[in-house]
């Protein structure tokens, strides 16, 4: 069997356990859809003045898109690559002749495909409800921020299995990293909500700088192209050290 | 005479400063089934999973297939089927549906229905693996295993915490893999599941194999004294009686009245006493004619 079809396979089979899963399709797929209805309905109304009065609404769309893509794929990753390795299934997995990589790269697809999937759902409900314009003239750079995000986002998944040591971790753990970024980000709260000295530590860490990425890709204000190629970079490092880390001190065996 | 499946030669494997392996040597041959057993903490999962190529060795030459599991390769990979302890599968995906995802992983699968026949599963086939029951979900581990037709099968304490009808079932299922011409290497801390499946049984204890044998024969039953008891007639001393080697009371719960003969010679040495007991008249009450159980022979030789 060639490579690709054993990376089909194995992909196959991680989408029929997604959409089996009560919890995944929750927390992946419904729960930033309904942040995204809840923060359009309380600030609805509003208009963002430092962003050349652009809707609240149209704000959030790519606010919740990328709290979309994190949870995809980091979150997704760390949590059910911890709760596999527990289970024993990388060990059982290790036990035969799929290679490693095949195992992962089904796992990665799987993060990438939802995640366009959700970027698809939350820019048409934009567009749909709240007349959040798509942004056309803009789409390869919507495209390549959302892959480099995507891919970088689950090499850091990953590598956050080597430092979450159990099922039980797994929630409190990536809960612990995500959300404070979400709020210091402007995810939750609108940028100009937000003190600068607060953002100016947030643009540290990749969730801000892919959001910005995005937000410059499909912000109908945007002159240009829409590629922000410094954030890009910085979520591009950030991706390559969680590679290296997961490379590193990923673990197929479960602890005793 | 074809090469031995498995060669193991002076094993061994420390974590740390704890020795779990202690210079084991071991041959598995060809459609063997050999039975691992030994205690909790003996070394039997540390040896397994070296030779399953999790994990690596401190010194000792090995051989599985023919090829070092030290450095494990995809076309060795497709000729081993392992049953590993205490692991759980995808619980959303059916029993058929689990059996096709791995069976997507090798190049010659069995017939996905085919196995689901050979464990047993066919009224749960379409059952999610999180529905099954602890037995079943251990079928399907070996179905699983068994699904890429492989030469060679390890299973590791394979009906840990089974009910005894559902281990029945289980050892039906595995002496039915004797019939495929499978090479199986089962490791196990019940003795009557040693005995009930193993063509051959290593002892292990405390990281080394403390005795090899078959398991009529293990660690020289065969060879041990067959034991006579019966309650001593009321006024008669074990000096009375027309045999030699008498010991008295050794039998737990009893006052020092049961006779204990212990015999090379029990067919002659019952005749003796039989006609002496009948001459005088005497009844044999509790009259009991034992070997060693395998059980005895075990725990003398997993003491430690």
């Amino acid at each position: 069997m060639s490579s690709l079809r054993l990376v089909l396979h194995e992909f196959k089979f991680t989408q029929k356990v997604f959409w089996r899963n009560p919890a995944s399709v929750f927390f992946t797929a419904l729960l930033p859809v309904i942040f995204l209805l809840i923060f359009a309905t309380i600030f609805g109304n509003d208009k963002i003045e430092t962003l050349d009065n652009l809707p609240t609404t149209t704000y959030y769309v790519p606010a919740i898109v990328t709290l979309a893509v994190v949870s995809a794929t980091m979150v997704s990753l760390a949590m059910n690559l911890t709760i596999a390795r527990e289970a024993g299934l990388l060990k059982r997995g290790r036990g035969t002749p799929l290679p490693s990589w095949v195992f992962i790269a089904g796992r990665v697809g799987n993060a990438i495909v939802i995640s366009v999937l959700m970027v698809v759902v939350i820019t048409v409900i934009g567009r749909v409800l709240y007349g959040a314009p798509i942004p056309w003239e803009r789409l390869p750079a919507l495209i390549t921020t959302l892959f480099i995000g995507a891919a970088s986002f689950c090499c850091l998944g990953i590598a956050m299995t080597a430092i979450i040591p159990s099922r039980e971790a797994a929630p409190a753990i990536t809960n612990l990293i995500t959300l404070p970024l979400y709020f210091l980000s402007g995810i939750f709260i609108p940028e100009n909500e937000i003190p600068d000295g607060v953002l100016s530590f947030a643009n540290h860490f990749p969730i801000r700088s892919f959001f910005e990425a995005f937000f410059a890709a499909y912000n109908p204000h945007t002159v240009g192209s829409g590629f922000e190629w410094g954030d890009l970079l910085a979520v591009a490092i950030w991706g390559a050290v969680g590679l290296l880390l997961a490379i590193r001190f990923f673990r197929w065996t479960p602890h005793r | 005479m074809s090469d031995p499946v498995i060669s193991i030669q002076g094993l061994h494997k420390s974590f740390g400063e704890f020795e779990a392996v202690k210079g084991i040597d071991l041959v598995v041959d060809r459609e063997e089934i050999l039975g691992v057993l030994g205690p909790n903490g003996a070394g039997k999962t540390t040896t397994v999973e070296i030779l399953e190529g999790y994990l690596g060795r401190d010194s000792g030459d090995v051989e599985v297939l023919g090829v070092d599991p030290a450095r494990p390769t995809r076309a060795w990979r497709e000729k081993i089927g392992i049953v590993l302890q205490g692991t759980t599968l995808e619980q959303t995906l059916t029993v058929r549906e689990s059996l096709q995802l791995y069976a997507g992983y090798f190049s010659n699968p069995r017939p996905v229905d085919e196995v689901i026949g050979l464990v047993g599963l066919e009224e749960s086939a379409d059952k999610r693996a999180g529905k099954l029951s602890g037995g079943q979900q251990r079928r399907l581990d070996v179905g699983i295993a068994l699904i890429g037709d492989p030469e060679l099968l390890f299973l590791d304490e394979p009906t840990t915490g089974f009910d005894p009808s559902a281990r029945r079932h289980a050892w039906d299922m595995i002496r039915g893999l004797r019939d495929l011409g499978k090479t199986v290497l089962l490791t196990t801390h019940y003795l009557e599941e040693a005995q009930a499946l193993a063509d051959r049984v290593a002892v292990m204890s405390d990281g080394v194999i403390v005795a090899e044998d078959t398991p009529e024969n293990l660690g020289g039953r065969e060879n041990l004294p067959t034991r006579i008891t019966f309650v001593l007639p009321e006024g008669i001393t074990p000096s009375d009686l027309p045999v030699a080697r008498v010991a008295v009371g050794e039998e737990p719960g009893d006052d020092g009245r049961i006779a204990v003969i212990e015999t090379d010679d029990a067919v002659k040495d019952l005749q003796v006493l039989t006609a002496w007991a009948l001459e005088r008249n005497l009844p044999l009450t509790g009259l009991e004619v034992k070997r060693p159980s395998l059980e005895d022979v075990y725990l003398q030789l997993t003491e430690t």
